[in-house]
């Protein structure tokens, strides 16, 4: 596979992931296109994150939660055996590691907590892989809230194991029976019950998407990966710095968590999404589940559907923040295809004895075709985001291998 | 309170009209595409004393419909609807004496951008839109091309909207104000709402213009009911139930006028 757009050389200063303009806008992108039912629930999350997260209260018990409870701060791994064979310098940001395996919970602890903050009782979640759906679930267990995770009929028989997890959890797990059956029915279903819920939940959006102020708190949520990477990177390396910065983009959390701690630096910042769910790097403008951004479409503007052999990244858009960075030429996206996402989980698997879930082997594949495609000179530092184990996905991978 | 009747578009004078002899106002929906037959269904309701008519463009993931108009949407993409091949099918009708509505997600208007939809749709005889997912303050690029091309867009209030958000919406809305009735998606329910008649006051203290509340009126009675407080109502999902079972514009005509019986039990004073 071709990769699509450039970087702009050099790259330029904007694009540093503050607060978005007004409105909610990244550049041209974002906003809050949510049905009048829900933008007065909309306005309180914002006032309510922004209150807390300028608040020492807040942060400190988020930061105790992440460290007691998800196990943060994660190790960045030096992937010896691959980088050499590679010829790269690879470093893996182990989100893998934390409590539930993924990035997820980072984002769920922060929600969790505001929804606490404005007394709401029940969260309310939309899951594709089933990790938020977990995270949720086990952040609602910890802090004695109710939990409602929306999950597309397809994804629950691929992804049957964290169905499992959930409902051990005390989750209630509604399967959704519309259109594709995947993640962005399943967001759907969840704002649509949102709707009838504001009163008593909160509805904890698993990814940058949604209506402001969700791009935003949840990349805020996120940023704890890439501002701890750079600590990492900065007793790890002379420059401090690693020229290449890879995360997979499904709606595009776990990468904006992670360019948010290098946005300022000169590293490339590089998005890697299924070639059969590739909102940025072929999505056209539109407004989906409450924001202006970048989505797969047919020729009368009807939302097409993902096909993606990692459920996480089985969705036809991109988050609001990443449209706008693509425009910038701040970040590059690319594109992998479901073979080459198996092949990189293998090839980790037997040089660093890391199954890594799907959705991160998409990274991988990137960063393994660029180093033999010379777009990673040798000798490069790339820094990668592992953004979840593989567990959820053996049964998956056994029927291919 | 706003008196915009000098400013007032032509789905908004005729609305008045109507409402100022005391007549209770009906704005039943179907979703375009429906059936190979679907406009014969428009002649229905106007025979049967519809005051204005919603047509949805049917939209891949609508977010704020429940079940009954989500099927209604996919049996309508599935025959090969699309806003051009209906709006053709609208262009190519004789005059129905009502005004005719659109409503559809904002996903479809930015398609072709604003300025493009806005007038396809007056090319082809629509003269207001609804889109559900387009809050008041996103709404301005809307606004602007709708004015140039002499569509009024209609806004939405619910029941969470706080009274000076009221207000801008009732100044900025076009056609009449979307009132609806409850904190839930589209689709038929055993009762009118008790959130419908507190928000059908609040919209009265601030604006003259007609209000038509919808979301889940579906029988005599709660049409009835619902106008003791707004100007009439929208009525969709209990339309498309039907349709979607089999019924056609006969059996539409025959349901919705037991819908305008009842709205003319109600009626007010002429004004
Ligand atoms: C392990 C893992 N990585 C990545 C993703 C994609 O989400 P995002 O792009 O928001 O990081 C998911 C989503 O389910 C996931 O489970």
């Amino acid at each position: 596979m071709r990769n699509l757009l450039p970087w702009r050389e050099p790259v330029p200063p904007d694009g540093t992931m503050g607060e978005p303009g007004t409105r909610g806008r990244f550049g041209e992108y974002g906003g809050r296109y949510a049905p009048e039912s829900l933008v007065e629930a909309c306005r309180e999350v914002d006032q309510t994150f922004r209150e807390a997260w300028a608040d020492p209260g807040f942060r400190g018990d988020l930061a105790r939660l992440l460290a007691l409870h998800a196990g943060r701060p994660t190790p960045l791994t030096p992937a010896r055996r691959l980088s050499e064979e590679l010829g790269v310098q690879l470093y893996l940001k182990r989100e893998d590691l934390t409590h539930t395996g993924s990035h997820k919970i980072n984002n769920v602890l922060g929600q969790a907590l505001l929804a606490t903050r404005m007394g709401r009782r029940r969260l309310i979640a939309e899951t594709g892989a089933g990790q938020h759906g977990v995270a949720t679930a086990t952040a609602a267990a910890l802090l004695g809230l109710e939990a409602t995770v929306f999950m597309g009929e397809r994804d629950i028989e691929r992804q049957a194991l964290n169905v499992f997890r959930m409902r051990m959890l005390g989750a209630e797990v509604i399967p959704v029976i519309t259109g594709s059956r995947t993640l962005k029915d399943a967001t759907s279903e969840a704002m649509r019950h949102w709707v009838g819920a504001t009163g008593d939940s909160h509805y904890c959006v698993g990814s940058v998407i949604g209506p402001d102020p969700y791009p935003w708190m949840v990349r805020e949520f996120q940023r704890v990966i890439g501002d701890e990477a750079r600590g990492q990177f900065a007793a790890e390396l002379r420059t401090g710095v690693p020229d290449h910065v890879v995360a997979c983009v499904g709606g595009g959390s776990n990468a904006a968590g992670t360019f948010a701690g290098f946005a300022d630096t000169p590293a490339r910042l590089v998005g890697v999404e299924a070639e059969g769910g590739a909102g940025a790097a072929r999505g056209r403008l539109g407004v989906l589940h409450g924001c202006r951004s970048l989505f797969l479409q047919d020729d009368d503007g009807q939302i097409t559907q993902a096909h993606s052999i990692a459920a996480g990244l089985d969705y036809p858009g991109v988050g609001p923040e990443h449209a706008h960075l693509r425009d910038l030429g701040r970040a590059r996206y690319v594109t992998v295809t479901d073979d080459e996402a198996v092949g990189a989980a293998v090839r980790l698997a037997r040089t660093e004895g890391i199954v890594p879930a799907l959705e991160s082997a998409h990274a991988l594949a990137w960063v393994i075709r660029a180093a033999g495609g010379g777009e990673l000179p040798s000798g490069s530092t790339v820094l990668m985001t592992l953004s979840g184990r593989g567990d959820k996905d053996v049964s998956t991978l056994k029927e291919l291998l | 309170m706003t008196n915009s009747t000098v400013a007032a578009g032509a789905v908004e004078r005729h609305l008045r009209a109507r409402r100022d002899t005391g007549r209770g106002l009906l704005l039943p929906y179907v979703t375009g595409g429906i059936t190979p037959g679907w406009t014969d269904y428009l002649r229905a309701f106007a025979d049967a004393g519809a005051d204005a008519i919603e047509v949805g463009l049917p939209f891949s993931d609508p977010t704020l419909d429940g079940v009954t108009i989500q099927e209604a949407s996919d049996r309508a993409l599935a025959r090969g609807a699309s806003v051009r091949r209906i709006l053709a099918d609208l262009a190519g009708l004789p005059d129905l004496g009502v005004p005719l509505v659109a409503s559809t997600y904002y996903n479809l208007v930015l398609h072709d951008g604003p300025g493009a939809f806005c007038a396809a749709l007056r090319r082809a005889g629509v003269g207001g839109l609804i889109v559900p997912d387009l809050p008041v303050h996103e709404a301005g690029e809307l606004s602007d091309a709708a004015t140039a091309a002499g569509v009024e867009p209609a806004l939405l209030a619910s029941p969470a909207t706080p009274q000076p958000r009221l207000a801008e919406i009732s100044r900025r809305s076009r056609g009449f104000v979307y009132a609806v009735s409850l904190m839930g998606t589209t689709g038929e329910r055993a009762v009118l709402a008790a959130s419908a008649a507190e928000l059908t006051e609040r919209i009265r203290r601030v604006t003259d213009r007609p209000v038509l509340l919808g979301f889940g009126i579906s029988t005599p009675d709660q049409a009835r009911e619902a106008r003791r407080h707004a100007d009439g109502v929208v009525v969709g999902a209990a339309v498309m139930r039907r349709v979607l079972d089999g019924a056609g514009p006969d059996d539409l005509r025959a349901f919705l006028t037991t819908l305008r019986e009842a709205l003319d039990q109600e009626c007010d004073p002429p004004r």
